[in-house]
């Protein structure tokens, strides 16, 4: 709150100085109009929530994105987030009965969320989606939605799995009930052209993960590519592809700071990386835009923030990102 | 009011949790400036009364000693099998709602029988069935839908007429209360009913508190039991429905967990883990206890990190006031 004094503070001897003491002038007005939304009015409050569980490393990424956004924008916001569809749509409704400005939510469970959304539209809360439910979100009455195709994400690792001159792989899927991770599985499948299963493993619990992967690598001797969904999971692959004894080239979606050293010393092949940090800052920036300028980003269509494939190739080009925690 | 009366009133099971969910309700408007409107507070009912169908039966189980961890799951069970039958037969939902309350009656049957056959506490029986179920949400659900959700069923002739049933938004006045809340409160009342106007509440009570002393009179403590757990069974088939026909599909992997926040409304609304002594209100309000503290976080706006650690703050807290207020008034137990 204190900064918001010092702001509208500068503010106002900013425009005593442009306005000087004129009482009624073109120039004035015109000056005004252009200091949209800085300091100007109430802050917004905008709420996010997504199907994160907790303690999750990718969701930290869209939040400190999100956060970014919200420093910037002199925002407001307000995080939660809860794994289970029918939790999250409450959540969204006591945000819809808080009166926020704005909405950022997940369609991971998009049936789940269809009535809330609907109310908070029904309240003219604008609503935008990011990461999961391209397909779903401006039919449920959001504005915008920020993220990556996931098929057309599955379909650049399936590729890149083959450039690896894998032959037989293995999709480690860590969370079940996501539609969106079943997806990435179907297109790199597509793509791959050779025979790929889906392993169910708990993502909640990475010794559970590891051991599993280890016993399909020693079940399956000729699995000689593996998929993760999540970075932290890549290096739980690189540990049970060691402890299989396997050969199996890795590759993984999203990225870490970890994630990167391992790309570069090889042990990692490559990784498709959605640019969560991305998704949570260009939400809030959106929802800020049509608030104060009335602007509408994506045309209704879905803005994808990836698939950006990084390699070895590329890699000392991220590194320094990754490092900060912010890709 | 004689002195009596009062003391009697004194040593009901849910006194405690009465007082610990007005302090709380006292808290949070003072914490959550958002908490004290009626759409905040329709959807902190909402979010008890999910938690209080179950808690409800899961009570009653736990006053006739015995546990179900596979409650949680069995929600999930209950929706997907009536989602699966109805899309994949293109049936009528109704049927797919039959269907799965037939399903749901006989899992309950199957924990009952093989407690009171085997001998096993049902800790041990119902993790196995839970961990079943769990594995059998999922398993079945991709070998038919090749998905781990099932279809939506949001089309299909019947799911308007049984959205109203089990999940309608009811506006009162100016408020929009589900109609969850409401069969909520008619399960309290017929689970009140029960346990303090009929032999089969005097049956409950004496097989949970002392089995052996109850056989020996002549009281049916193997039927009482099973029965108790298709109680479980029946609720969780209704928690389904309403899972089923709130969002249009279901997610195979959820309900896992939800089996310890049944058990924890009801220990806050009074019930002992011994068994033989509790309420089906001190449930409710134990529901109502951990709805509050669920949804008063977020309107206080505390950093959603810490979330669990606060959830379990207030959850110890309610119960300790609980048993404090019981040792003062010296139920003697």
């Amino acid at each position: 709150m204190k900064r918001r004094h010092g702001l509208a503070g500068g503010v106002a001897v900013m425009a005593l100085l442009l306005g000087g003491c004129s009482g009624s002038g073109g120039k004035r007005a015109e000056d005004e109009a252009a200091d949209v939304g800085v300091g100007s009015g109430p802050r917004l409050r905008i709420a996010m929530i997504t199907h994160s569980g907790p303690g999750d490393a990718f969701w930290d990424i869209v939040r400190k994105g999100a956060e970014a956004a919200a420093a910037k924008d002199d925002v407001e916001l307000l995080y939660s987030a809860d794994p289970d569809g029918g939790e999250q749509a409450q959540l969204v409704r006591t945000a819809v009965d808080q009166r926020v400005d704005g909405v950022v939510v997940t369609f991971a469970k998009p049936d789940a969320l269809r009535d809330v959304v609907r109310q908070a539209v029904a309240a003219r809360i604008p609503v935008v989606s990011v990461n999961s439910g391209a397909a779903e979100s401006a039919r449920l009455g959001a504005v915008a939605h920020f993220g990556q195709d996931e098929v057309v994400a599955g379909e650049a690792a399936g590729r890149e799995l083959r450039r690896i001159g894998a032959r037989r792989a293995v999709c480690v899927v860590h969370e079940q009930g996501n539609v969106g991770l079943e997806g990435r599985c179907a297109g790199a499948a597509r793509t791959f052209g050779g025979p790929m299963e889906n392993l169910y493993v708990q993502g909640t619990t990475m010794p559970q993960v590891r051991s599993s992967l280890t016993a399909k690598l020693q079940a399956d001797s000729a699995v000689d590519g593996v998929l993760t969904l999540g970075a932290p999971f890549a290096a739980t692959a690189v540990q049970s592809v060691k402890e299989a004894g396997s050969s199996a080239g890795i590759g993984t979606f999203d990225m870490s700071r970890d994630l990167i050293s391992s790309i570069r010393d090889g042990a990692v092949a490559f990784a498709v990386d959605q640019q969560p940090w991305l998704q949570g800052y260009l939400a809030v920036d959106a929802l800020w835009l049509l608030k104060v300028n009335g602007n509408v980003i994506g045309g209704g269509r879905p803005v994808l923030t990836g698939p950006a494939v990084v390699t070895r190739a590329n890699a000392d080009t991220v590194a320094p990102f990754a490092a900060r925690g912010t890709r | 009011m004689s002195g009596s009366t009062s003391r009697r009133w004194a040593g009901r099971p849910e006194v405690g949790a009465l007082l610990g969910a007005v302090a709380l309700f006292v808290f949070f408007s003072l914490v959550a400036d958002t908490f004290l409107r009626a759409g905040s507070l329709s959807t902190v009912l909402y979010a008890a009364s999910t938690f209080g169908i179950m808690a409800v039966s899961v009570a009653l189980l736990m006053i006739g000693g015995e546990f179900d961890l596979s409650a949680g799951v069995m929600v999930t069970t209950g929706a997907l099998v009536a989602a699966t039958v109805a899309y994949q037969l293109s049936l009528n939902v109704w049927v797919g709602v039959a269907v799965s309350l037939v399903v749901t009656l006989a899992l309950g049957l199957v924990n009952g029988l093989l407690c009171v056959r085997t001998g096993l506490p049902s800790f041990i029986v119902t993790l196995a069935t839970f961990f079943m179920l769990a594995g059998a949400n999922l398993g079945v659900t991709k070998m038919i839908t090749g998905g781990v959700a099932t279809d939506s069923i949001r089309d299909m002739d019947g799911f308007a007429a049984a959205r109203a049933v089990f999940a309608a938004d009811l506006d009162v006045g100016d408020v929009r209360v589900n109609v969850t809340v409401v069969w909520w409160l008619v399960f309290v009342a017929a689970a009140t009913w029960l346990l303090l106007r009929t032999r089969a509440g005097n049956w409950i009570f004496a097989g949970g508190g002392a089995p052996e002393a109850a056989r020996a009179v002549g009281v049916p403590v193997a039927r009482t039991k099973v029965a108790l757990f298709m109680g479980v069974a029946f609720t969780a088939w209704f928690s389904g429905m309403h899972l089923l026909f709130a969002y249009a599909s279901v997610q195979s992997g959820e309900g896992v967990g939800n089996e310890f926040f049944y058990i924890i409304c009801a220990v806050i609304g009074g019930c002992l883990l011994t068994g033989g002594y509790g309420s089906a209100i001190g449930a409710a309000i134990g529901a109502l206890i951990f709805g509050m503290t669920n949804k008063g976080i977020v309107y206080a706006q505390w950093d959603p990190d810490w979330f669990k650690f606060w959830l379990g703050a207030m959850l110890l807290l309610a119960t300790v006031v609980n048993l404090a207020v019981r040792r003062r008034v010296g139920a003697g137990r």
